[in-house]
């Protein structure tokens, strides 16, 4: 899967660790970044229900 | 349509419950990965796969976690590094229990079963405390005892505790055993060792504890993965939801108390021991209901935890909001 299977054990194995923890800086980020921007205007609009 | 080889429906099935999973965790600060694993058992997913994957989720979740804690100075480096020694011990230990059981047949069924009395014991835990409206102190008794262990070397950790380096590894092992054979971080277990066993300061205790589990739940998803046993598009599509339901958790934590949540989270965990029970019986008996039984429990407990935090949090906003107009105008 994801082309990892035709790696040896232990690289394939380092580059899943190493693609988790990618994915985990990324969406850390991205969510950051939507996070912020989105976060004002949905309390604004929770708190005017 | 398939994507990295599952479903568009089960992509989405994952990243709704990592959603509900990273509210759970964001808000407790644990609860992770002992839904998780129980689910895929539940989902057919074999128990080696299941835990590998549990211990990369486990892995991924407590990176973001630690980022946030980075900065905040709540961890103990030389705690959380001698917890990493005796946790790596632990793991290799509980991983090749694993392998044994699985290369006799008999893996699935150990691996539910400890799960089962783990949830249970854990929930009851859980709702005890919730009935007990100051749960603090229990084991001072117990960290007094510890800290009087002084075989040395000894280490002096944050809050000014000294206690011998052994306590502290034997400690990480017994931890690691654990995350090991049930793909868990072990937070639930570590917290309460350094907070109670050790008489670590709260706020440092959870840093230390997120920092470590990074650690650990990354040298236990190398060693899973080593044997192919991590379902990268499984993680993938759990971090995506949990990234996001970790900070309406954490978000969450400034309007609700903890305290009126407790009882659900109990009753959640006591799902989660019925439910993996349950798809133990329904597979050895061939009930098909007890399987379909399993997968409302598991799913249906997550949601409702879920929900009633993120209900009493706009409640806790609409009332904050509600006291403010006259003031403010």
């Amino acid at each position: 899967m994801l082309g990892l299977e035709t790696v040896p054990g232990p690289v394939e194995a380092a580059a899943t660790v190493g693609l988790v923890l990618v994915e985990s800086f990324l969406l850390y980020l991205g969510y950051g970044a939507v996070t912020a921007a989105v976060t004002p205007v949905v309390v604004e609009t929770i708190e005017e229900d | 349509m398939e994507l990295f080889g599952l479903g568009l429906l089960t992509i989405g099935l994952f990243v709704g419950f990592g959603l509900l999973i990273g509210i759970l965790f964001g808000f407790f600060g644990m609860g992770g990965s002992f839904l998780v694993t129980p689910a895929l058992l539940v989902l057919g997913y074999p128990a080696k796969v299941a835990v590998g994957s549990g211990l990369a989720f486990v892995f991924g979740t407590s990176v973001i976690g630690a980022l946030r804690h980075r900065d905040l100075g709540q961890v103990d480096y030389r705690l959380a590094g001698l917890m990493v020694v005796g946790m790596t011990i632990g793991i290799e230990v509980g991983s090749r229990a694993v392998f044994l059981l699985q290369a006799m047949g008999q893996a699935d069924f150990v691996v539910s079963v400890a799960y089962v009395g783990l949830l249970a014991a854990v929930g009851l835990f859980v709702l005890r405390d919730a009935r007990t409206a100051d749960g603090d102190g229990t084991a001072s008794g117990l960290a007094g005892w510890i800290r009087e262990r002084r075989l040395p070397p000894t280490v002096r950790l944050a809050g000014g505790v000294t206690v011998s380096v052994w306590v502290v590894l034997a400690i990480g092992v017994a931890v690691g055993v654990l995350s090991g054979f049930l793909g868990v971080g072990g937070g639930f277990l570590l917290m309460p060792a350094m907070l109670y066993g050790l008489g670590v300061p709260a706020a440092v205790a959870v840093g230390t504890d997120i920092l470590q589990i990074t650690l650990s739940g990354a040298y236990g998803a190398f060693v899973y993965a080593q044997q192919g046993a991590v379902e990268v598009p499984v993680v993938a599509s759990l971090l995506l939801g949990s990234a996001l339901g970790a900070r309406i958790g954490a978000g969450a934590t400034h309007l609700v108390d903890e305290d009126d949540i407790k009882g659900y989270f109990a009753a959640m965990l006591l799902a989660g021991s019925v439910a993996v029970a349950s798809k133990e019986l329904g597979g050895a008996y061939d009930i098909e209901v007890l399987s379909t039984l399993s997968v409302a429990l598991v799913f249906g407990a997550s949601l409702l935890v879920s929900g009633a935090i993120v209900v009493a949090a706009v409640g806790a906003l609409r009332r904050a909001s509600d006291e403010e107009p006259t003031t403010a105008r």
